[in-house]
């Protein structure tokens, strides 16, 4: 019975795992909340896992689908299904989860029952997202996302919280309207919002441009790109460690992910069209906002921009239209996903201990933390793009793919390799080493085991997927040759009819 | 005889609503004040057999009784159904804030159970007389409830105005019923679009009489520019008494708006299709710009009742069978979520305390997380995002107006949907990410608390099946309007 419904169960298992947390937990049994929401996650993440070991990998089609009436005034079905990019992007949502609730052990004292239920909820809506081939329900899942995540900022975040959760929610609640109107045309054309029957829609150019800048302001919020990428520095800012690693590990990729699901199959015309535009775009992430991250003087907030430069990597091989681009993007954002989560935990390990995110506040912290200080270096080499590290891996494809479609593009992504390593290194040099620069730096505890576990798990990712991709290109090689197979045959309706 | 005995037959749950009403009018004279008790149970009670006997006259056809002056078809059940329903909420609702500020008499019972037969009968107006009629039952009765509170000067000038403007307003619609009559030779609204649709559209008088038609009724739901009574009343009146105005009458509204519009003036669809419009996208901008500055609660939902009704005339001007039918899903779930909002102000609302300034939501969370994430629900339906019924709401309507060609009028609601979420996450975060202002206890009795949990939960759990709502109106709208 749970065989055929294993997407269900992924969904609705940390739902209801966070709904039990909210009811049965509360600040006075505090360890009782903690384990309940553990227990809750690790069931999740357990759950997800027959997406890995029962996935069929020479099959490129949608798989675990699921199709039940929803809404049938609308034609709106509960229709789930996963390709080889969805799969992995579960996978490191189940397990950013558990990470999450561990990160939050003894950090989180006040409403220990709604952070923790706000995570679980929130994992269950973005596996939601991942796995919904209705476009209705797809919203449904997207939006609701919002919710918690916006309480999470609100409550638990820095001194300036509510201005950046506000601007977080209303930032991607504007573009994912001007979607919805998107939606509701297309479903005016086919009578239906299946995702499949999108694909199959010839439109003219004009339509497919529209509908694709209707999708494009949703998406190009989420990933974000440059220009609309300003919320994104201030909510990982104003956010609790775990939202920034959730903001930054996953809800980042369901923008990059929906772009390859919506945006550019359903108009590939306008996305082979629009492409000159999304690649400068991309460009402009990767080198300029690599220069913004090199002036930070705050830890998350450079991170943060280091996040949009690497995003930006990810457009890039979108729309180059190559099997090497398109893989490489997508390993980029399972890499990512473990890179920044594991920078935002080690910025969250010294804030718990200094309450300063001001890299002027830190010096010589080797000299007091050199368990910690391992991890963090190891971290900071794999987000600057060390060989041996996931962070190589698909900014290398990205970059030869570029360099068979245009040498400049190519040069010019490249030049992350130079500034990824000078803006993370030199935090890394002003944080760790030289000498101890306050007293307070000097009464630093090490790691506790909580803290190393969380650390050590992200550290055997991270130098895992760098040696072995595989990995994650056994999921994807299929799926992305029929993704570009699609995207070669054009939807315009034939001239002269 | 027989043709009198089936027409009583038809009108059966008004019946019980006119004979209750009287009643308990005669025996509140009789009751000792310790015992008022009695006339709230006989209120409830009178509601829930009108709302039996709603069901239980149901057909899906469509009946008419007293020569054609009054039609019974399932849209005026279902509407009906809802009106007494709600009603019989805003009873529970109100109940302890009457008490509390000497207010819980029976002439607020019967006065509210007349005005729930003035609705009945708009509902079920198939002559403009008939409409005309129900129309100003209700609207005496909201009158003289605003200034229930007879010694509140800011009730008293709130149901002044309400009644000069509101009298204005049933002034023009009449005038205009006029013209049609005089254009068209009958009262009849079935006879009505017979006729105009042998005869010239174009000409100038029954335009004119269009136009009165669509100002009246403009101003019957709050929609921009008759909009300036709203924010007022909504203030001034009590807060039990904004809850009723806010809510079903909006119900009745539509009601009349189907008949005379959709069913009466169908014929003229072009040219009141391009008044709705501009009245729609205006209240839609003007109701959600405005409620940003609003520091008074009541006054802010005011504001969002101007913007709903924007949304809600967006289905009806795409003149389609799925306009309607998604304008009355809207207007459910609007009923919904006003009461639910309305409700939660009157249970923060004690003894010589009104929790009506959004300051006064401060730290809701860490009072009682359990009216806060009641207040949560709501807040996020009014704004529209899912999973709540909210959105599906506004979802509707615009897939209805989409339809019917409007692209730029939807791009532009949404954007005003998105102005429009600023201030309803503004309460979110009131509270839940600010410190309480003040610690008291949230005293409400067991059945207040207990349906308005039924009823924020409602707006989640319609969100997630919304199927069941959306087609009761569907239904309801295909069967009476062929």
């Amino acid at each position: 019975m749970l065989h055929n419904h294993v997407l269900s169960v992924a969904i609705w298992l940390p739902i209801l795992a966070g709904i039990i947390v909210l009811l049965l937990g509360s600040d006075k049994k505090a360890d009782f909340t903690r384990w309940l929401a553990l227990a809750g996650s690790l069931a999740a993440f357990f759950a997800t896992l027959p997406l890995y070991t029962k996935y069929n990998f020479s099959q490129g089609a949608f798989q675990f689908q699921e199709i039940a009436q929803w809404i049938p005034a609308f034609n709106v079905n509960y229709h789930l299904g996963v390709d080889g990019i969805a799969v992995p992007l579960i996978l490191l949502t189940s397990f950013t989860t558990v990470i999450v609730v561990i990160a939050a052990w003894e950090v989180i004292t006040k409403n220990i029952a709604q952070y923790m239920a706000a995570f679980l909820i929130m994992s269950g809506l973005m596996i939601g997202v991942f796995s919904a081939l209705d476009a209705l329900l797809y919203y449904v899942f997207w939006e609701a996302m919002l919710i918690p995540m916006f309480l999470v900022i609100g409550i638990w975040g820095g001194e300036n919280r509510v201005y950046a959760t506000v601007k977080f929610f209303l930032y991607t609640l504007l573009g994912s309207l001007l979607m919805l109107v998107a939606f509701i045309y297309l479903y005016h054309q086919t009578g239906s919002f299946a995702i499949l029957d999108y694909y199959k829609l010839p439109l003219p150019l004009n339509a497919q441009v529209l509908i694709f800048l209707a999708f494009f302001m949703a998406f190009a919020v989420k990933i974000p790109m440059w220009p609309v990428h300003t919320w994104l520095p201030d909510a990982h800012v104003e956010a609790p460690t775990g939202g920034s690693v959730v903001l930054a590990a996953i809800m980042l990729k369901l923008g990059g992910y929906s772009f390859l699901r919506f945006a550019m199959p359903i108009a590939p015309d306008a996305a082979h069209y629009l492409s000159g535009f999304m690649i400068s775009l991309s460009l402009i992430a990767i080198v300029y906002i690599a220069l913004v991250a090199l002036v930070q003087k705050d830890m998350k907030k450079l991170i943060a921009y280091s996040s949009i430069s690497h995003m930006g990597f990810v457009t890039l091989g979108f729309f180059i239209f190559s099997q090497l681009g398109l893989e490489g993007a997508i390993v980029q954002m399972i890499s990512h996903g473990f890179i920044s989560a594991a920078m935002f935990l080690c910025v969250g390990v010294l804030y718990d201990r200094m309450h300063s995110r001001q890299i002027a506040d830190y010096g010589g912290v080797v000299n007091t933390m050199p368990m910690f200080a391992a991890f963090a270096v190891l971290f900071a080499m794999a987000n600057s793009g060390l060989p041996g590290t996931s962070g190589f891996v698909g900014e290398f494809m990205v970059i030869l793919a570029a360099v068979k479609f245009n040498f400049w593009v190519a040069f010019l992504a490249a030049t992350t390799l130079i500034f990824g390593a000078a803006y993370t290194l030199w935090m890394v040099k002003r944080v760790f080493y030289g000498e101890v620069a306050n007293k307070h730096v000097a009464e630093l505890k090490d790691l506790n085991r909580r803290e190393f576990l969380i650390l050590a798990i992200l550290a055997v990712m991270v130098i895992g997927l760098g040696v072995y991709p595989k990995l994650i290109t056994d999921f994807t090689h299929v799926s992305a040759a029929q993704w570009l197979s699609h995207m070669a045959v054009s939807k315009l309706p034939i001239a002269g009819l | 005889m027989e043709s009198i005995q089936a027409d009583l037959i038809t009108v059966l749950p008004e019946l019980t609503v006119l004979s209750m009403a009287m009643f308990i009018l005669l025996a509140d004279l009789f009751l000792k004040p310790s015992n008022r008790v009695l006339v709230y149970v006989l209120a409830q009670m009178t509601l829930f057999v009108a709302a039996y006997f709603t069901i239980s006259t149901h057909v899906p056809t469509v009946g008419y009784a007293f020569t054609g002056m009054f039609v019974d078809d399932p849209l005026a059940d279902v509407l009906k159904l809802m009106i007494v329903l709600g009603t019989a909420m805003m009873f529970v609702y109100t109940r302890q804030y009457m008490q509390l500020r000497g207010m819980f008499r029976g002439e607020y019972y019967a006065l509210v159970l007349f005005s729930v037969l003035g609705m009945m009968v708009m509902v079920s107006g198939q002559s403009m007389l008939t409409i005309y009629m129900g129309l100003e039952l209700l609207s005496l009765c909201l009158y003289s409830l605003v200034a229930l509170d007879r010694d509140n000067a800011k009730s008293s000038e709130a149901a002044m105005k309400y009644f000069v403007l509101g009298a204005l307003a049933s002034g023009m619609l009449l005038y205009g019923m006029s013209m049609i009559y005089g254009m068209t030779g009958s009262l009849n609204i079935a006879e009505i679009g017979n006729v105009l649709q042998e005869s010239n559209t174009k000409n100038p008088v029954l335009i004119l009489g269009l136009v009165f038609i669509v100002a009246g009724l403009a101003f019957k739901f709050g929609a921009v520019p008759f909009q300036m009574w709203v924010p007022d009343v909504y203030q001034g009146a009590p807060t039990s008494i904004t809850m009723l105005i806010g809510s079903v009458p909006k119900l009745a509204a539509f009601a009349i708006a189907i008949r005379l519009l959709a069913q009466g003036l169908y014929p003229l669809t072009a040219d009141w299709q391009d008044m709705l419009l501009m009245m729609a996208v205006l209240s839609i901008a003007i109701g959600n710009l405005t409620a940003i500055a609003q520091t008074n609660l009541k006054r802010m939902l005011a504001y969002s009742t101007i913007s709903h009704v924007g949304f809600l005339l967006f289905g009806l001007m795409s003149g389609s069978l799925n306009g309607y039918a998604s304008s009355m899903f809207y207007i459910s779930a609007y009923v919904l979520m006003t009461l639910a909002g309305f409700g939660m102000i009157l249970m923060l609302s004690r003894k010589g305390f009104e929790a009506e300034n959004l300051d006064d939501l401060k730290g809701l969370n860490q009072r009682s997380p359990w009216a806060a994430f009641l207040m949560l629900i709501t807040m996020f339906s009014m704004a529209g995002v899912p999973p709540t019924i909210g959105f599906y709401a506004k979802f509707t309507v615009l897939q209805a107006a989409l339809q019917a060609g409007f692209l730029w009028a939807v791009v532009f609601a949404v954007l005003m949907a998105a102005v429009g979420a600023f201030y309803y996450l503004r309460i979110v975060k009131l509270m839940y990410f600010d410190a309480p202002q003040e610690n008291a206890m949230i005293s409400a009795p067991a059945d207040m608390k207990l349906v308005l949990s039924v009823n924020a939960i409602a707006l989640l759990a319609l969100g997630l099946m919304p199927q069941t709502l959306m087609q009761i109106c569907g239904v309801a709208i295909g069967a009476s309007l062929q």
